[in-house]
């Protein structure tokens, strides 16, 4: 692997034993896991290039015992990564050789479910489907819908502040979250949010979501329940480019339309789905377009007819609209399996998400068949496309020597590209460890430094999740000294890894 | 003090380290009469940092300096089709002053949301990214200008309902949605709070997509209670919803039917509060829906005027009682609440924001003071 983490410390290294001890006077049984059979499950995430066993497991099942063991880690200077189903793309549940791994798999509760006031009360380790589980026998469900949804817990959705192909109409994790429980790196324990709308004071629940497990361990979520659509329509479009098909996207949104989902995919990732889940797509257009229409039935049919005349002005080849959900599903199946259909034609395949203004869409899939030429790697686009968010999929072989680095190197050629034209490293996946060392190419020394000090105020030790996010682990000390005068913080020796 | 550009901000908060002043920020000053009085702390007028750096109806963002009046920005995107999201209100008239004096960063600093907040989300929800000068004189940007984007901490957030206490907000970058072309009202008159709540809950929770509900009690619409329901969208779709709500609200008595002007009119009076207008102590009280009955109960035999938006979410109470009484029943409900409009000798001993508990007023303090460690915002309203 390419990329360097901090320094495992020797004296904490050494002490392993006592910690293991120690822990297990919190946790008693099998919550703790120190054998090396034992912690090979937890040695990566999603992003699986990336491994690293840690020195020890810990599974609570209390937050009075999640209290305890990060007050002990304080305490003793041990670090601490959590973890919820180690589904993240970015290695932010990648653990640290010194470093205790939290995982919260045993907080798999639904504890309440209230129907007037519209919200879940759900512990972190529930699967985001569970939740939509939960409460679907009356008619409602809980929006953010990541692919991975069997598998993610909301408590990796909160730390990533997690989206899905409805996020453009419902908005992300955070907008759907209305309160959390939070233990902090002290031990202390702390109510942000509540069962209502806006803080009394400082929006501090809204930057804990999407802070990437930085900032505090999540031990309960309340979340927004809304009542299912009655029902939902989709659209199969093909272009003959993707100019057009952006186009046709751009139009559909300044028409005043906000569809409930709209994927773009270009031609390779049609033909891998189409080869995949044979579903009938269009194998003679540049770009495919799903649009999703939701609502009552006069929405749905009104919308249809709409966005038909705006893909027919924007010269779409072909263009069919379901009649049944059979068809519906079977419109987003290949776009559903896109991820493994890619997998299907490359050994392996290293996935991106990088967000632009839509409107330099053809500028910037120009650039990236430049940029595969370059690496001599092919990349497989498919796209969110009403929020602009690219996942480009790059095809590689982790067997032949040297293709994982080119990978690597043509992603975050892509990523700064995006920041290039206006766009951001991420748009749901997070920075974790795989875009750490990007962040100076979206936001400047003092514009990360200010996050960082917001880290100082939660978590003054740095011992929570450290080496995720930003690429200098500073000092809060450092970080607090002021220099009234202008002119640059100064950044003496401080350890880059 | 009225600095003209970005790096002016800087100076004058530079000087203001320096010489250990406090700065009271100010976007139009609308809302200058809530909190604490503050005679010591210098004013920093951020009204001359104005005007539209960007606006791209497709993309749904605009770039905006936050001495921008809000009436310029909600004249520009309607020009497009569109609307700001989260549908702040004109509080002008209900603290003394004129309509339409708001800037953008005031309500959004402010973090004040309007009845379609139920729906649409809040100032919070729709803030993407922010440049600043902090406490400590350093311009920042965060967040960005895209919709989507989880790339660091997500700090726009705490700039929504900062209220001038971390940094001066010099640019922004905000979500806009499209304004629906239609709207529709559908009432139902007679009912009390409880019922009322449950209805709207209801309602809520039906498949009509209903974008905002209030409720009016006999006291404030001659002698009967109004229950609203507001659907917004296109007209074949609304039209279809509406039948819905009739259906819903045929169980308690006929439905009343307000479109087109009555519709703009009712909603645009609770926009402004109209219906508690006065000089009577205002507060502002969020709790989770299903609590704003019991709110309303402890409080209606003291002699108070109140009102529910968002589904009874919002509990807007005129009250010149025990400040004690208001803040205990938002409380028990699970909510809080914030004084809005009082005299000056009250706002000088009751704090404008309601107490957070002692973990989260020490967690907020040095949240603030990564922001600005020197204090230079901390002027004593809040
Ligand atoms: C019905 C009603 C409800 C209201 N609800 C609320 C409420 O819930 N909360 C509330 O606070 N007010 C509330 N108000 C008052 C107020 O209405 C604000 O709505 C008003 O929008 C602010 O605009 P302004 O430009 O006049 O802001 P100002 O009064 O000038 O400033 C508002 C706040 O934002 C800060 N601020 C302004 N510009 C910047 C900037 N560029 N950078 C950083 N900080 C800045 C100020 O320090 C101040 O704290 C309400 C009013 C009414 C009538
Ligand atoms: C096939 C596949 C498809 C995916 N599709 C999507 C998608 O469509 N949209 C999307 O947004 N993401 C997607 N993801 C990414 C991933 O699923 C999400 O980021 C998810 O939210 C991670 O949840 P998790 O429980 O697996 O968290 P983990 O991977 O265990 O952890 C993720 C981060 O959250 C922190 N964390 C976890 N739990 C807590 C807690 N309780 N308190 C504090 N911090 C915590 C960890 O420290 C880590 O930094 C996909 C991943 C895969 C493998």
């Amino acid at each position: 692997m390419t990329l360097k983490m901090p320094q495992p410390e020797a004296a904490v290294l050494a002490r392993r034993a006592a910690i293991v001890a120690a822990l297990r006077r919190i946790v008693p049984g099998e919550g703790v896991i120190a054998d090396p059979d034992g912690l090979r499950p937890f040695e990566s995430d999603g992003l699986t290039a990336y491994r690293q066993p840690p020195m020890v497991v810990v599974l609570p099942e209390t937050t009075e015992q999640v209290s305890q063991v990060l007050r002990w880690c304080h305490d003793e200077g041990v670090k601490v990564v959590p973890r919820g189903s180690g589904t993240s793309l970015s290695g932010g549940a990648l653990p640290l050789a010194d470093g205790v791994l939290l995982g919260l798999s045993k907080f798999n509760r639904v504890l309440e479910v209230d129907y007037d006031d519209r919200l879940a009360v759900v512990q972190p380790g529930v699967t985001n489907l569970a939740v939509t589980q939960a409460v679907e026998a009356r008619g409602f469900y809980y929006a953010p819908d990541p692919s991975s949804q069997i598998a993610c817990s909301i408590g990796g959705n909160v730390a990533e502040n997690s989206g899905g192909v409805h996020c453009l109409k419902y908005g992300l994790t955070t907008n759907n979250v209305l309160g959390v429980e939070l233990v902090m790196m002290d031990g202390e324990i702390v109510r942000l949010g509540g069962r209502h709308l806006d803080a009394a004071g400082l929006d501090l629940l809204g930057v804990v979501v999407g802070s990437e497990g930085l900032l505090g361990v999540v031990t309960e979520v309340t979340v927004r329940i809304l009542p299912k659509p009655e029902g939902a329509r989709a659209l199969l479009i093909g272009f003959p480019s993707v100019e057009s098909a952006g186009q046709c996207v751009a139009d559909v949104i300044a028409g005043g339309i906000i569809p409930a989902g709209m994927e773009m995919m270009d031609r390779l990732a049609i033909e891998a789905a189409e080869a995949f889940v044979k579903v009938g797509y269009p194998l003679d257009v540049d770009a495919l377009l799903i649009v999703e229409l939701d609502g009552v039935g006069a929405e749905c049919d009104h919308l249809i007819d709409e966005v038909t005349r705006i893909a027919e002005a924007n010269g779409s080849t072909t263009l069919s609209a379901s009649r049944d959900e059979a068809e519906r599903l079977a419109f987003w199946a290949g776009r559903k399996a896109a991820f493994p259909a890619v997998g299907r034609i490359s050994p392996d395949y290293y996935c991106m998400d990088g967000t632009i203004p839509r409107r330099r869409l053809p500028d910037v899939l120009e650039r990236m068949a430049q940029l595969s030429a370059k690496y001599g790697l092919g990349v497989a686009n498919v796209f969110h496309a009403g929020d602009g968010n690219l996942h480009p999929l790059i095809l590689y072989d982790a067997n032949k020597p040297g293709e994982l680095d080119r990978a690597e190197a043509f992603g975050s050629d892509i990523l700064r590209l995006c920041v290039e034209v206006g766009g951001v490293l991420t748009g749901e996946h997070g920075v974790g460890v795989e875009k750490r060392d990007l962040m100076p190419d979206m936001f400047g020394e003092e514009d990360l430094a200010q996050q960082q000090r917001v880290k100082c105020a939660f978590d003054p030790k740095g011992l929570l999740n450290p080496g995720k996010v930003f690429p200098t682990l500073h000092r809060c000390a450092e970080l607090g000294r002021m220099h009234i005068h202008r002119g640059q913080v100064p950044h003496p020796d401080l350890p880059r890894f | 003090m009225r600095p003209t550009t970005e790096q002016e901000v800087r100076d004058a908060i530079a000087d203001a380290i320096r010489s250990g002043a406090t700065l009271d920020i100010k976007g139009g000053g609308s809302k200058a009469a809530i909190g604490a009085p503050r005679p010591e702390a210098t004013v920093l007028d951020l009204s001359a940092i104005a005007g539209v750096v960007d606006y791209d109806p497709a993309e749904l963002v605009l770039t905006v300096r936050p001495g921008t009046p809000l009436a310029e920005v909600e004249a520009l995107v309607a020009e497009r089709g569109q609307r700001v999201a989260f549908d702040p209100f004109d509080h002008g008239p209900i603290l003394g002053g004129t309509a339409g004096a708001a800037t953008i960063g005031g309500v959004v600093a402010a973090g004040v949301s309007g009845s379609l907040r139920l729906s649409g989300g809040g100032a919070r929800d729709h803030l993407l990214g922010l440049r600043a000068v902090s406490g400590r004189g350093e311009v920042f940007v965060a967040g960005a200008k895209v919709v989507k984007n989880v790339t660091g901490y997500d700090l726009p957030k705490l700039a929504a309902g900062s209220r001038g206490r971390l940094f001066a907000i010099t640019e922004m970058t905000l979500k806009v949605l499209p304004r629906a072309p239609i709207a529709a009202t559908r009432a139902v008159a007679g009912l009390d709070p409880a019922a009322a709540v449950r209805l709207m809950a209801a309602a809520m929770g039906s498949q009509a997509e209903v974008g905002a509900a209030a409720y009016l009690p006999a006291a404030l619409n001659h002698g009967q209670s109004l229950t609203l329901l507001r659907l917004l969208g296109f007209g074949p779709s609304v039209a279809a919803r509406c039948r819905m709500i009739e259906t819903l609200l045929g169980a308690h008595g006929a439905a009343v039917a307000l479109d087109g002007d009555e519709d703009t009119a009712c909603w645009a009076a609770l926009r402004t509060l109209a219906p508690l207008a006065g000089d009577t102590c205002l507060w502002r009280v969020n709790v989770p829906p299903s609590g704003a009955p019991s709110v309303v109960t402890a409080l209606e035999p003291l002699g108070s005027r109140w009102l529910f938006d968002w589904a009874g979410g919002l509990v807007w109470i005129a009250f010149d009682g025990d400040a004690a009484l208001v803040r205990n029943a938002a409380t028990a409900a699970g909510g809080h609440a914030m004084l809005i409009r009082a005299p000056e000798a009250l706002r000088a001993a009751v704090p404008a924001l309601h107490p957070p508990a002692p973990g989260v007023a020490a967690l907020e303090e040095r949240v603030r003071r990564a922001f600005d460690p020197a204090g230079v915002f901390e002027t004593g309203r809040f």
